[in-house]
C-alpha cells in the first residue's frame, strides 16, 4: 500500500509565517501546480485558524507532497489536528520559526518518542 | 482438566489428535519467527529513535542559523518576501523516494532532488545579491537536514505501526492460539483415554459374558453327555442279556 503511494510523492509542502515561507522557498520549495495551487501557506497574525486547518487538510490528502512542514506555534494552533495526524505520508515535520523557538516538549513526534523511551 | 479454557470444536479422534499436534507445531515455529521479526524491529526502532531526537534537536539550531541569514538579506535587500512568493513556479527542490527493506517492512527514505534552477535570480539585483545567495545555500541546507529528519520520522511512524502489528500477532499466538490448541490436544487425549477404558471395560465385560456363555454351553454338553452315557449305559444294561443264564428249553421235533 505505502510502497505504490510515495513514489511520486515529490515536494515539500509549507505552513509558515512569512519569514519561514520566504526562507523555504529561496531554497527552491515553491510549486505551483495546473490548479494554480500553491503548496506553502502564509499565515499571520490576521489569519483564520480554520484557514490553517482547511490548508493542513488539503495537504495532507494531496498525493504529490512527501514532507509538510508546519511552524511549530502555528501547529499549536491546530493541535489536536496535529496529534490526530498519524499516517506516514506525507511526514509531518515541525519546525521552528523565527521569533518561537522551537520547543522538544510540543512537538507530536517528540512527544510519543518521550513516551516510548519512558517505559 | 480438559473442560477448562477455550478449545476447538472438534471430534476426538486419532486424526484430529494430529492435525491439532501438527498445527500447534505450526504455531510454535510461527511465534519464534515472528518474535524474532519483533526483535530485529525493535532493535532497528531503538536506533531510529535515538537519531530522531538528535536530529529534532539539530534541526533548531539549523533553522536558527537560517533564520539569521534571512535577516540578514531583509537588512541589506529589504523585504523580499512577496517577491519571492510571486515568483514561486515550479519546484527546483524536490525530494525523492528509495526504499528500504527491515525484516519484511518497506521503510521509505527520502532523498534531495536538486533540480539547477534560476529561480529569483533577479532577486536582491541592486543590492544584496550576495547575502540572497548566501540565505539560499543555508536554507538549502536546512532543508537537506529536514528531509533527512522527515525520512527518519516517516521510518519511525511505520516501524511503530508494524511493531504493534507483530507484537499484537505475537501475543495472540502466546496468549490464545496455543493454548487453545493445547487445550485441545488434551481434550482429544482425555476423550480417547476415555474411550480406550470404555472399550477396554467392554471387552472384558463381552470376554466375560462369552466366558459364561461357554460355561454354561459346556455345563449343559456335559449333562446333557452325562445323561446320554446314562441313558446308554441303560440300553447296554438292557441289551447284554447272558445267553447262558438261561437255558432255553430243547426243542423237540
Amino acid at each position: 500500500m505505502a510502497s505504490t503511494s510515495f513514489k511520486d510523492r515529490n515536494l515539500i509542502a509549507v505552513i509558515g509565517d512569512e519569514d519561514s515561507i520566504t526562507g523555504v522557498l529561496l531554497a527552491g520549495v515553491g510549486h505551483i501546480n495546473e490548479q494554480q495551487k500553491k503548496n506553502f501557506l502564509v499565515v499571520d497574525a490576521k489569519t483564520q485558524v480554520s484557514t490553517i486547518e482547511s490548508a493542513f487538510q488539503e495537504f495532507t490528502e494531496r498525493k504529490d507532497i512527501a514532507i509538510l512542514l508546519i511552524n511549530q506555534h502555528i501547529a499549536e494552533k491546530i493541535r489536536p489536528t496535529v496529534d490526530k495526524y498519524q499516517q506516514a505520508f506525507p511526514a509531518l515535520l515541525e519546525i521552528p520559526a523565527k521569533d518561537h523557538p522551537y520547543d522538544p516538549s510540543k512537538d507530536s513526534v517528540l512527544k510519543r518518542v518521550q513516551k516510548l523511551f519512558g517505559d | 482438566m480438559s473442560g477448562a479454557g477455550a478449545r476447538e470444536n472438534v471430534f476426538a479422534t486419532r486424526m484430529a489428535l494430529t492435525n491439532t499436534k501438527l498445527r500447534l507445531k505450526g504455531a510454535q515455529t510461527g511465534h519464534s519467527l515472528l518474535a524474532k521479526k519483533r526483535d530485529a524491529l525493535t532493535t532497528r526502532f531503538r536506533a531510529i529513535l535515538r537519531k530522531v531526537d538528535e536530529a529534532k534537536r539539530k534541526m533548531g539550531r539549523v533553522m536558527q542559523l537560517a533564520s539569521f541569514s534571512l535577516a540578514e538579506v531583509t537588512y541589506a535587500t529589504g523585504d523580499i518576501a512577496y517577491l519571492v512568493q510571486e515568483q514561486a513556479k515550479q519546484a527546483t527542490f524536490r525530494v525523492k523516494a528509495k526504499q528500504e527493506n527491515v525484516s519484511g517492512v518497506v521503510l521509505p527514505a527520502f532523498e534531495v532532488d536538486r533540480v539547477a534552477g534560476s529561480d529569483f535570480n533577479l532577486t536582491g539585483l541592486g543590492r544584496g545579491g550576495q547575502q540572497v545567495l548566501k540565505a539560499k545555500e543555508v536554507y538549502a541546507k536546512a532543508i537537506e537536514t529536514l528531509v533527512e529528519l522527515a525520512s527518519l520520522q516517516t521510518a519511525f511512524t511505520i516501524l511503530d505501526e508494524v511493531i504493534r502489528a507483530t507484537n499484537r500477532r505475537v501475543n495472540a499466538i502466546e496468549h490464545i492460539v496455543i493454548p487453545r490448541l493445547e487445550n485441545t490436544i488434551k481434550y482429544i487425549m482425555s476423550e480417547l483415554d476415555e474411550m480406550d477404558r470404555e472399550e477396554f471395560f467392554r471387552l472384558k465385560k463381552v470376554q466375560g459374558k462369552k466366558k459364561r456363555d461357554t460355561a454354561a454351553r459346556d455345563a449343559e454338553a456335559a449333562l446333557l453327555s452325562e445323561d446320554k452315557q446314562a441313558s446308554s449305559d441303560d440300553l447296554t444294561t438292557e441289551q447284554t442279556v447272558d445267553l447262558l443264564s438261561s437255558k432255553d428249553e430243547d426243542v423237540i421235533f
